[in-house]
């Protein structure tokens, strides 16, 4: 059985996040980047298939040279090979482009039983990806799943949405996992070893015979017009209980027409 | 800020970003609390043996990590600065396999070590009594050889990891001839005869267990003697050489994390209307523990360099340990005195890290012992 988890690689959350003054599409650069956390979860549940069964994995990303940051941590926690497509006619490509890259992608990995994502990526957090790449692939996408059990031919799971149904889906599948469905292991010593020695593929659009004309910026159907910096936080005010403590609190909610 | 760090490989920067990762994710977080209830952090433990820092300095054919002392040392300063105990832990345990990794026999080292370097398991170094402390050579637990067996009696005392290891490396009197006569044996913990006192009540080091361990007439196939009969001591002193280095970088590690709360404190904390670290009083306290904490990395790692290199280095594991450990005690007294009043309160670590470096002076030979060592080194130099 051959599993792809997608893997995105994102600015870390916990660090400041900007735009690319010119043509306001999030920088890249000037800040850390890390596996987008909820992916993580897609490849330890990628690896807990492998390890239950005879399985390979496929770690695959779409982006700057940077990226390869991301198929390298999973390869260190366990997955047995990786793709990365990079081509400069990708920057700032949306969900559309994307999904049409990753789909070509797949395809020329070939012979996949099962893709397995994150529930959405730590920056844009958009989450339709994997039901894009679904529908550019024609297979059953589940969504939102926090349980997964891998059968014959099929995957039994979870679905955690509004309500929590139990779905099945003929293989192949396209299965988003939510941060519920496991714990990631951390690599290990010996993981950072081995991972320098495994297969790492890296394609251009030429490669998957995409169009560089149908991805990247001019095409994308948005476009982020103008980005205005979070105001700083200021100082709140602090109400001094001297016995009427109450009652100024009500007078700042009045205020602030809460109440 | 992390420390920057002088590193010889490609392989060891990922190593030590690992370790940074773990630990500043799942060791800093909880060392308060569990110091306070006395708690061992056993899963902690057990998820640093699968990442492979359990077995660092030894064989990569046995399970090891293959690493130079000089790499594992900073491995156990990083997890020491966010959590003493846990580093202390990793010292200890890569103590009592030294034994076997250094003269067990081949046989023994293929059946025992992968699972004690290159897995879960923890060890104990047993070498302390109640009567031989700084003396250790004046032991008197005794194994005594009975057919292909040798049955231990005695009690061993003030043992890390005593009732929570799963093995023992164990120093006990084969024959009365003084330090000649003592051998080393591996003792697995389930069995029959062992026992353990109740954990003492520290000062500090309260998240790891310290006790008494009573040998009644445990049994012990042959098979288990680590070493020739009457080499133990030899061992254990150089076990011993290897661990001071790890107390060494763990007191390093310490005083790093004491100057960094101090430091943070004293740029934000103003009186007589400016930062405290501007004056000038007190940034010269601050610059003499920043200089404290350096001279402790550089003077730990030239012996480990020199360990690294096949050099001798007693004499230098000697030196670092009785700078490192001194200056630990004196970069978290000062740290204490940086904050204030703050600094004598729970409120703030630095009380706790001035506790747990008291200890440091203590165990694996006090400060009075390493100076006795390096005297003798003298003594002996040409
Ligand atoms: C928390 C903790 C954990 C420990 N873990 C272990 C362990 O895992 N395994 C183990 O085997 N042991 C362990 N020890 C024991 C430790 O190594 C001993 O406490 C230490 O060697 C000192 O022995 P002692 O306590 O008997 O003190 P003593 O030897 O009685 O020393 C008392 C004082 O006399 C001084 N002194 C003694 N002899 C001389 C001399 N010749 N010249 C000058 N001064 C001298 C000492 O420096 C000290 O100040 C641990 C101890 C503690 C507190």
């Amino acid at each position: 059985m051959k599993i792809v988890a997608l893997v995105k690689h994102v600015p870390d959350a916990a660090a400041d996040r900007t735009f690319n003054e010119a043509d306001h599409t999030t920088d890249r650069t000037n800040v850390d980047g890390i596996l987008s956390e909820l992916d993580e979860y897609a490849v330890e549940a990628a690896l807990k298939i492998a390890e239950s069964g005879d399985a390979e994995v496929v770690a695959l990303t779409m982006g700057p040279d940077a990226a390869l940051d991301a198929v390298k941590r999973a390869l260190q926690m366990g997955a047995d090979s990786g793709a990365h497509v990079a081509d400069d006619a990708l920057h700032g490509s949306d969900a559309v482009a994307t999904s049409a890259v990753l789909a070509a992608a797949i395809q020329k990995i070939g012979d996949v039983d099962l893709i397995l994502t994150g529930m959405a990526s730590t920056d844009g957090g958009m989450s339709v990806v994997p039901a894009m790449l679904a529908e550019r692939l024609g297979l059953a996408h589940v969504g939102f799943v926090g349980e997964l059990n891998v059968e014959a031919g099929s995957v039994r799971a979870r679905r955690d949405a509004d309500v929590t149904e139990t779905v099945e889906a003929a293989l192949p599948a396209i299965v988003s996992v939510t941060d519920q469905i496991n714990e990631p292991r951390y690599p290990s010593f010996k993981g950072i070893m081995a991972a320098k020695k495994k297969p790492v593929e890296t394609w251009s659009l030429a490669d998957l015979g995409v169009d560089a004309g149908t991805v990247g910026l001019a095409a994308a159907w948005t476009t982020v017009e103008t980005v205005t910096k979070r105001p700083e936080r200021t100082q709140g005010e602090i109400v001094t209980d001297e016995g009427d403590g109450g009652a100024k609190l009500v007078e700042f909610l009045a205020g602030q027409k809460f109440v | 800020m992390p420390v920057e760090r002088l590193l010889p490989t490609p392989e060891s920067r990922d190593l030590i970003a690992l370790v940074r990762d773990i630990a500043d994710a799942e060791l800093a977080p909880r060392a308060d609390a569990a110091e306070s209830s006395g708690e061992y952090p056993r899963e902690l433990l057990r998820l640093l043996g699968r990442s492979g820092v359990l077995g660092l300095p030894y064989d990569e054919d046995f399970g090891g990590g293959g690493q130079p002392f000089q790499v594992y040392l900073q491995v156990i300063e990083e997890l020491a600065a966010r959590w003493a105990t846990v580093g202390l832990s990793v010292s200890v345990h890569t103590l009592s396999c030294w034994p076997l990794v250094a003269v067990g026999t081949d046989e023994q080292r293929k059946r025992w070590l992968p699972d004690m370097i290159g897995g879960e398991l923890l060890g104990a170094y047993c070498l302390s009594e109640p009567h031989a402390g700084s003396d250790a050579a004046a032991l008197s637990t005794r194994a005594v050889r009975v057919g292909d067996d040798y049955v231990l009696k005695g009690t061993k005392a003030w043992i890390t990891h005593g009732g929570l290891a799963d093995f023992y490396t164990v120093f006990a009197r084969t024959s009365d001839d003084g330090p000649r006569g003592i051998s080393c044996f591996l003792v697995p913990a389930d069995a029959a005869g062992l026992s353990f006192g109740t954990p003492e009540k520290k000062m500090g080091f309260t998240g790891s267990p310290t006790t008494l361990v009573h040998f009644d007439d445990v049994r012990l196939p042959a098979e288990r003697r680590i070493g020739d009969e009457g080499a133990g001591f030899g061992l254990a002193l150089q076990a011993l050489d290897s661990g001071r280095l790890g107390v060494a970088a763990g007191a390093t590690g310490l005083a790093q994390s004491a100057l960094d709360v101090a430091v943070a404190y004293a740029k934000q904390r103003e009186q007589f209307g400016q930062p405290i670290i501007t004056h000038q009083g007190l940034g010269f306290l601050l610059a003499d523990m920043a200089a404290a904490v350096e001279a402790s990395r550089a003077t730990y790692l030239v012996a480990a360099q020199r360990r690294d290199l096949g050099m001798s280095y007693r004499h230098q594991a000697s030196v670092a340990k009785l700078i490192a450990t001194d200056a630990a005690m004196k970069v978290t007294t000062d740290a204490v005195q940086v904050l204030g009043g703050s600094g004598y309160t729970r409120d703030y670590p630095v009380e706790r890290y001035f506790r747990e470096a008291k200890v440091m002076q203590i165990f694996e030979g006090t400060n009075q012992i390493q100076r006795l060592v390096i005297a003798r080194s003298l003594e002996r130099s040409e």
